[in-house]
């Protein structure tokens, strides 16, 4: 696999970069005005919603977006499709920052920051919470996917030695970084399931988690076929279409399934009727069925998915699809005790924006700078 | 105000600090000064003042005929202990108070004598005042006056009246005698008479600036001051007693006396668990005070719980140690509402960010696929 | 006065319970018992008189400063005379909220009436912040049953805010280094002897502190008493022989809140118009945390399964490379 990557021989700084750079500067003044000030001096949370946009877009949305080295993982290692190991580095860098990232807005969140360690001091650990869960599981995921992506950066750094010992366990690391997200990706879906009545019956449901790892799933796969059409797009490099339709049969089928099982998840609990209370819920599950029902459409239809525009289309659909099923469970079908409101800040927005802006800038450098994307023909093989 | 300071200047005339005969000592310029206080009192202009004033210098003085029924006396007494300057002079002067078996310097049927001159001369001018109850049962045997039951004697003086005010809690409705279990059957005067708008001036005893503020309102403008549904002067009865208590700091921050003499009732505060009425009872007294005796100086000041004196069927039928029921009309508006909207909304900054983020990733999805496409196109070219 | 559309959805919502239920308490785990010591309050809405003297108490036992909302004119509340507090928040460990429906002329009414709401804790028996909680920083007494808040395990993580049935637990969002802040029923007070400020103060009886099964017994002779009879209340603690005060028996809506509602809560409430109406939200008497917790448990029981999964991906990972290797290797 070392092999047959290389890094993108491409200026480091760019006018975009730079635009990126300047975006997550200004989202750093405002988390120091957070730490200064306190959480309600910069973002719009209040005693009905505790969890805003950083908990909802950055840490849940942002971790599922991050699924896309998780669901290469395991199309190429355990259904043994070993023909898509090329799209493999890349899925696994996306999914790098968007759960360090994760992680650092987590911290950023955190109202006592400063003993998060708690998390991992046994006399303090509730088996209980889904919270302990998740932590405990993203903080191991973050450090498995660090050490799987670290080939890249010892290939580069030429630490042959440390490169191979890394190889020699990596069969249990990419084992981790399948099993650990299906464990947390669900919990995040288990995690309001103890809201109960909070969250409106459209979203409730015991299935949550089930629901949850699967869309995540499907995000990962999503990301993947997106992100490959647009960096070999924008980089001029060659397509890896054939291989995105492959991915899409996937995707296609569990979207497919995903919907069915929801409408008939909802029908069993007796629920269905809540889709047609032209509630907020409602708008938002209808829109979501319809933007994966597109996304099916796409990667089931064999004229369709040849169409590479199309493909990307569809990719970022179901990334949509992903974010706005998770935006909505946590936020729009979340009912508070009493009548409270809640939008974003414009500081809380803007961290969040440069909380994105981060994740593309490193992405684009670290592309330019480690052995990352599928090396062309024409380049030689380094050994 | 122009106006009313030559309306002022003008009533006063050209020698204001000149005693007037007919009141003794009192100047025309103290007159004044009681009459406008009497006016603020019921909440009425300084003119009104003037024209009160005015009305009490009128040679036309209005006989008041006194009658007492089941009564303590206390009532008469509070009204001979006001200490405004010469008020037992005024009260004498301002009014033709030609019968009271208390204070009339005649006795006996002398004294009824002239009542029955004044009520006959003057009938149809005259005020009726009625202090104490009017015991019904028995046929009235058990209170009775030159050999007539007060009954009749109410019914009496009440048919040639101009006015009747029932003086005190037990004129007004019965007072302690009607306590139960009631033994000589006591009404108020209103039951005595029915069908007569009889004027309450209910307390046990009244504060004597409410009944002569009434009885100026009457002299002034010939008809009584607005009434409530008790037919208490509104001036003086409009407000619970609660909502001007000096005490009412204490009760909002919690701090209440638990028993008497105990820690917090040396501190002075609120009364409310010890058995005060004030949140249920009618009165101004925290306002002017009680009995004329002096600013500040009223029951609940002195530490003891209002009893609600004031208040039908709270005085003497309440058991003193019992709980008020807090009387509002509604609740206070300053109260956080079960469905008050809370939170902040989506700013106009915010949104424009919001959609700005959106639009930008909206358009470069868009071109990207745009470009996508094209290189698809050609590709296939 | 509800929409139909609220009624539907909370019919709806009833429905999806009642149909879910025998799957949903076959992987549950069992509810939590109450402590037999357990204690509690009980809070008659009709007895408030919305004196506010148990929040000022509160502020008071609890050393939370005076809420001092800003306002457009500066300076105005400078001495902090007025308690602002419009809810439950990061300083309001207790508040008094009122109900009003049209004119709101007469208390209890529910049509044109008003009534007064106390918000604080419920001390749930199966509390959601407990069983959310990742770092135990909320605990629940064995004894008394009380919930407790630490702060120095709490990592601010606030998932017990948007777990909460009633939106109790607060973090203090206007400093740096805050905290969750909920009543822990005087807790402290109860230590020296004494009870919960709120009820310690209280005029009327409507917050009464005592052992839960006393106080359900008072609530069921309250309910059970004729409206429009004369009976007496308690005051302070229910146990104690403080001077009880005279009053008429109200209309009482025939339901204890707290009884049943997620599994039961040893703060309970007594009302004569809806509860829902108190900003007491209608719930199910199944605690949810009682679901969460069994599909976690059944999921990570042991950890059999989350290993199990390792070692089974492992093995095909390592096969499957080594495969692939080779067939890489070929292609070559």
């Amino acid at each position: 696999m070392a092999a047959s990557a290389e890094r993108l021989r491409a200026p480091l700084i760019t006018p975009l970069t730079l635009v990126l750079g300047l975006l997550a500067a200004v989202a750093a003044y405002f988390v120091v005005q957070r730490f200064a000030l306190g959480l309600g001096a910069v973002t719009n949370i209040n005693a009905g919603y505790p969890w805003g946009i950083w908990v909802v877009i950055d840490v849940v949305i942002g971790s599922a977006i991050g699924c896309g080295g998780f669901a290469m993982a395991l199309l190429i290692y355990v259904f043994n499709r070993g023909e898509h190991s090329p799209l493999m580095r890349p899925a696994l860098l996306g999914g790098l920052f968007g759960y360090t990232l994760a992680g650092a807005a987590v911290l950023i969140d955190l109202g006592r920051w400063w003993q998060f360690y708690n998390l991992v001091l046994p006399w303090h650990m509730n088996p209980n919470s889904v919270m302990l869960e998740i932590g405990l599981c993203v903080m191991l995921y973050v450090v498995v996917l660090w050490l799987e992506f670290s080939p890249a950066i010892l290939e580069r750094l030429g630490w042959t030695g440390w490169q191979r010992r890394i190889d020699g366990i990596m069969w249990l690391l990419i084992a981790l970084g399948i099993v650990l997200p299906f464990m947390h990706q669900s919990s995040l879906g288990s995690a309001l399931i103890v809201l109960g009545t909070k969250i409106d019956p459209v979203y409730q449901t015991p299935f949550l988690p089930l629901l949850f790892v699967t869309s995540a799933l499907a995000m990962g796969w999503g990301v993947v076929i997106a992100e490959a059409t647009t960096v070999s797009h924008s980089f001029r490099r060659p397509s890896e279409h054939r291989l995105i339709v492959r991915i899409a049969r996937v995707v296609g089928w569990l979207l497919l399934v995903w919907v069915a099982g929801r409408f008939v998840g909802l029908m069993v609990r007796g629920a269905l009727g809540g889709v047609f209370a032209g509630s907020a819920a409602a708008a938002t599950f209808w829109v979501e069925t319809a933007l994966a029902l597109f996304a099916t459409a796409v990667c089931l239809s064999p004229a369709w998915r040849r169409s590479e525009p199309l493909m990307l289309l569809a990719g970022l659909a179901i990334i949509l699809f992903g974010a706005l099923y998770r935006f909505a469970a946590y936020l729009v079908a979340y009912h508070p005790v009493g009548s409270y409101s809640y939008a974003p800040s414009v500081p809380e927005l803007t961290v969040t924006i440069g909380i994105i802006a981060l994740e593309i800038l490193l992405y684009l450098s670290f592309v330019k700078l480690f052995p990352v994307l599928h090396a062309t023909r024409r380049a030689p093989a380094q050994a | 105000m122009a106006d009313y300071a030559v309306q002022l200047a003008e009533a006063l005339g050209p020698d204001p600090d000149a005693p007037i005969r007919r009141f003794g000592t009192v100047t025309r310029r103290q007159l004044f000064r009681f009459c406008a206080g009497v006016a603020a009192t019921m909440g009425l202009s300084q003119a009104a003042g003037v024209r009160m004033a005015q009305a009490a210098e009128s040679p036309a003085r209005p006989p008041v005929i006194w009658l007492s029924g089941q009564e303590c006396t206390g009532c008469t007494e509070s009204l001979l202990r006001a200490y405004h300057p010469s008020l037992e002079t005024l009260i004498l002067d301002l009014i033709s108070l030609d019968y009271h078996y208390v204070l009339c310097s005649g006795a006996g049927r002398q004294a009824t004598d002239h009542k029955h001159k004044v009520m006959d001369e003057y009938r149809g001018q005259y005020v009726l005042v009625t202090e104490g109850g009017t015991p019904m049962k028995d046929g009235g045997i058990y209170c009775k006056s030159g050999g007539k039951t007060h009954v009749e004697l109410v019914r009496e003086a009440a048919a040639g009246a101009a006015a009747v005010i029932a003086i005190g809690s037990c004129a007004s409705w019965g007072g302690v005698q009607s306590a139960g279990p009631n033994p000589t059957g006591a009404v108020g005067t209103h039951e005595v008479i029915p069908g007569t708008t009889v004027i309450n001036i209910p307390g046990c005893p009244p504060n004597p600036y409410n009944f002569l503020s009434t009885v100026l309102h009457l002299l002034t403008f010939g008809r009584p001051p607005a009434l409530d549904a008790e037919n208490r002067p509104r001036f003086a009865y409009g407000r619970l007693i609660h909502e001007n208590c000096e005490r009412r700091p204490h009760f909002d921050a919690g701090r209440f006396a638990l028993e008497f003499g105990d820690e917090g009732h040396r501190q002075g505060f609120c009364l409310y668990k010890i058995g005060c009425k004030g949140p249920e009872t009618y009165a101004n007294c925290p306002a002017i005070g009680f009995g004329d005796v002096g600013e500040g100086s009223w029951p609940v000041a002195n530490g003891a719980p209002c009893f609600g004196c004031t208040e039908k069927g709270i005085g003497f039928d309440k058991p003193v140690h019992a709980l008020a029921t807090l009387r509002t009309q509604t609740p206070p508006s300053v109260y956080p509402a079960t469905d008050a909207p809370k939170g902040e909304g989506l700013s106009p900054g915010a949104a424009a960010l919001a959609a700005g983020a959106a639009g930008i990733a909206i358009g470069a999805g868009a071109m990207l696929v745009r470009d996508v496409g094209r290189r698809d196109k050609g590709g296939e070219a | 006065m509800h929409t139909r559309r609220e009624f539907l959805t909370a019919a709806g919502a009833g429905g999806a319970c009642a149909a879910a239920r025998p799957a949903e308490a076959a992987i549950s785990r069992p509810p939590r018992e109450m402590p037999p010591a357990a204690v509690g309050m009980l809070i008659d809405s009709t007895l408030c008189i919305g004196c506010q003297a148990c929040v000022a108490a509160c502020r008071d036992a609890n050393g939370v400063e005076v809420e001092d909302t800003p306002f457009a004119l500066a300076g105005w509340n400078a001495a902090r005379t007025w308690d602002t507090a419009l809810d439950l928040d990061g300083r309001t460990l207790n508040v008094i909220k009122v109900w009003r429906d049209g004119t709101a002329e007469v208390k209890d009414r529910a049509s044109d009436g008003f009534a007064f709401a106390k918000r604080h804790c419920l001390h749930c028996v199966d509390p959601s912040c407990v069983s959310v909680c990742p770092v135990s920083a909320m605990r629940k007494d064995p004894e008394t049953g009380i919930v407790s808040y630490d702060p120095d395990a709490c990592i601010g993580c606030r998932y017990c805010t948007y777990g909460c049935p009633f939106g109790v637990p607060q973090f203090d969002l206007a400093v740096p280094a805050g905290k969750i802040n909920k009543c822990e029923m005087c807790r402290h007070l109860q230590a020296e002897g004494r009870i919960p400020a709120c009820c310690d103060v209280c005029p009327t009886g409507a917050s009464l502190f005592g052992p839960v099964a006393a106080l359900q017994e008072e609530a069921d002779r309250r309910l059970a008493a004729a409206a429009g009879a004369t009976t007496t209340f308690p005051r302070g603690d229910i146990r104690e022989d403080r001077p009880r005060h005279e009053g008429v028996v109200p209309a009482y809506l025939q339901h204890t809140f707290g009884e049943t509602e997620v599994g039961g809560t040893q703060v309970r409430y007594l009302s004569a118009v809806p509860f829902a109406n108190l900003g007491l939200p209608t719930l199910p008497d199944f605690a949810p945390s009682r679901l969460s917790e069994g599909i976690q448990h059944t999921l990570y029981r042991w950890l059999a399964a989350p290993v199990l999964a390792v070692i089974g991906v492992a093995f095909l990972v390592r096969r499957n490379r080594i495969r692939q290797a080779r067939d890489t290797g070929r292609e070559l």
